[in-house]
């Protein structure tokens, strides 16, 4: 149920209560229905949304762009399942345009990160080029924006 | 030194103040509070509204517009009112935009009052209504609408209400704070009341657009009836619009015809900006609207739920976006409810009686905020409760 799947990507947090509650269901239908989800493989977690720029914590991400060729029989599937088994690759996108897969790395610092691309991404048998682009600020990831703590401003109450 | 107590108008300085001010100025001072309170949507106007009137004033859009407002504006009410409720109300002398709801109802009071006429107003109610006809040389007459029939207007409370000085009825339904609604069979009842007599009837439909489970009716729709009413609505509920001052009245053209005389000499035209953008909502908005209420609806059932599970009784409200619980059981009053929740709870939430004093016994609980918010609140809600019991 779409509206279901929303609801809990905005929020993972809700209970099955204020879903079932929200939702006009039973509560059993709805620990049933996200169940059922978990194990089809629609909803593949739950995860925590962190700006750790608000902590002290160092880090470097990166976007790489990435032109391939792709392996006869078996696409792009097999170079890409060899690069996002590497823990510091958090994103792997296959694209359409000017490149083929676009890799989001993230490191403790912009030499670490410019290593990894050298060494275990460029050296790759299947990947022709690539191109490094640091990320310099989020905004908006994800659905979240990035910033400013947002204030209610509404006074009037009658 | 002047003594403006004898000068000014005596008019204005009977008007009372509102009555919570205190209650407000307390909870303003007070830090982590998660307040329940406000009585306007938490949306921000859709971006594609806020667009056309960025480009209006790009296009160097800042003259008076027509006095009623623009023709498109107009012509876009009127096929909305046709779509949505099935009224016909031609946009040429029968809508005049006006700034927000509070203008029309204004406009409606000031064009139907003479000194003396009574105005019946059922409560609890919006706090606008009383102060205006006062302002109007009208005198209000109160009805108090009781829990037991869900706080809609009963025949019988009309009847009784009625005096041979009784010139106009004020209507607000879906209701602030209840949260009733009043049905085509509702509205029934009180037209064949009104039916035969020459009482108009003001009814403030902003919130019109905010049904739950079912469709708005105005009582314009029933027979006999447009001749006597002026419908006050207006953009800032529905398209989450409150400060851009968009209302427009509909009403029969001899009506209007008077009403136009004091807005233009008052207020000579709305906003030039907010009337593009109105454009843009009445063309394009619906999908908003509908987004919008989805989403009140769904928090609706949640903090109504929420509430009765922690042993608080409230009816179904239907309409708007507040929820109005009984509080009485717990022997304390609206006002002692509300200050303790503040002090020990560390929610605010807003005293029954500020809307009349049959809200004496309740409180208005805003679901105008995110469901994450309400769930804190429900909880900390939960936890004040329980130390009364």
């Amino acid at each position: 149920m779409k509206e279901l799947l929303k609801l809990l990507e905005n929020d993972a947090k809700l209970s099955p209560r204020a879903l079932a509650l929200m939702l006009e269901k039973e509560e059993g239908d709805i620990k049933a229905m996200i169940e059922g989800y978990e194990q089809d493989g629609v909803i593949l977690g739950y995860r925590t949304v962190i700006d750790w720029d608000k902590t002290n914590a160092e880090y470097v991400t990166a976007m790489i762009e990435l032109k391939i060729t792709p392996q006869r029989g078996h696409g792009y599937d097999l170079v890409a399942e060899k690069i996002y088994n590497y823990p510091e690759v958090e994103s792997l996108y296959l694209m359409s345009g000017g490149f083929d897969l676009a890799v989001f790395i993230k490191g403790k610092t912009m030499r670490e990160v410019a290593f990894f691309v050298a060494e275990k991404l460029a050296t790759l048998e299947d990947v022709i080029s690539t191109s490094t682009h640091f990320l310099l600020r989020k905004y908006k990831d994800n659905n979240v924006i990035y910033g400013a703590v947002p204030v209610d401003e509404r006074g009037n109450i009658i | 030194m002047l003594d403006y107590a004898k000068i000014l108008s005596k008019t204005a300085q009977e008007i009372k103040p509102s009555g919570i001010r205190k209650f407000f100025d307390l909870l303003s001072e007070r830090k982590d509070v998660i307040s329940l309170t406000v009585g306007e949507p938490d949306f921000i106007t859709p971006w594609h509204i806020r667009v056309a009137a960025i480009d209006s004033l790009q296009k160097g859009k800042t003259y008076y517009t027509s006095n009623s407002g623009t023709m498109e504006l107009r012509s876009a009410i009127s096929s909305y009112m046709e779509r949505r409720y099935n009224l016909s109300y031609d946009p040429k002398d029968e809508i005049i935009v006006t700034v927000g709801g509070s203008e029309a109802i204004d406009l409606a009071m000031r064009a139907s009052i003479n000194p003396g006429d009574e105005v019946i107003i059922p409560q609890p109610a919006f706090v606008c209504y009383g102060p205006i006809a006062e302002l109007a040389g009208g005198v209000p007459v109160i009805i108090n609408t009781k829990e037991e029939n869900r706080f809609k207007l009963t025949p019988e409370e009309l009847k009784a209400a009625i005096t041979p000085k009784t010139k106009l009825l004020v209507l607000p339904y879906p209701n602030n704070p209840t949260g009733a609604v009043m049905t085509r069979e509702d509205l029934e009842g009180i037209a064949e009341i009104l039916r035969g007599t020459e009482i108009l009837v003001l009814s403030d439909e902003i919130y019109c657009e905010l049904t739950y489970g079912m469709e708005h009716t105005s009582i314009a729709n029933l027979e006999g009836m447009r001749e006597r009413t002026v419908i006050a609505s207006g953009f800032s509920k529905a398209f989450a619009m409150t400060g851009w001052r968009m209302g427009y009245t509909l009403s029969p053209r001899e009506i209007t015809r008077q009403m136009l005389k004091v807005h233009q000499y008052a207020i000579m035209c709305a906003p030039t900006m907010s009337q593009f953008a109105a454009m843009e909502a009445m063309e394009n908005g619906s999908e908003d609207v509908k987004m919008m209420r989805d989403e009140y609806n769904r928090r609706r059932r949640l903090i109504v739920n929420g509430l009765r599970d922690m042993g608080l009784d409230c009816f179904e409200p239907e309409g708007a976006f507040y929820v109005f619980p009984n509080i009485s059981k717990f022997g304390l009053s609206s006002e002692q409810f509300c200050q303790r929740l503040l002090d020990q709870g560390g929610v605010a939430i807003v005293p029954g009686n500020a809307f009349g004093d049959c809200g004496e016994g309740f409180v208005r609980i805003s679901y105008a905020y995110s469901v994450s918010h309400i769930e804190k609140a429900l909880e900390r809600l939960k936890q004040f409760i329980e130390t009364l019991s």
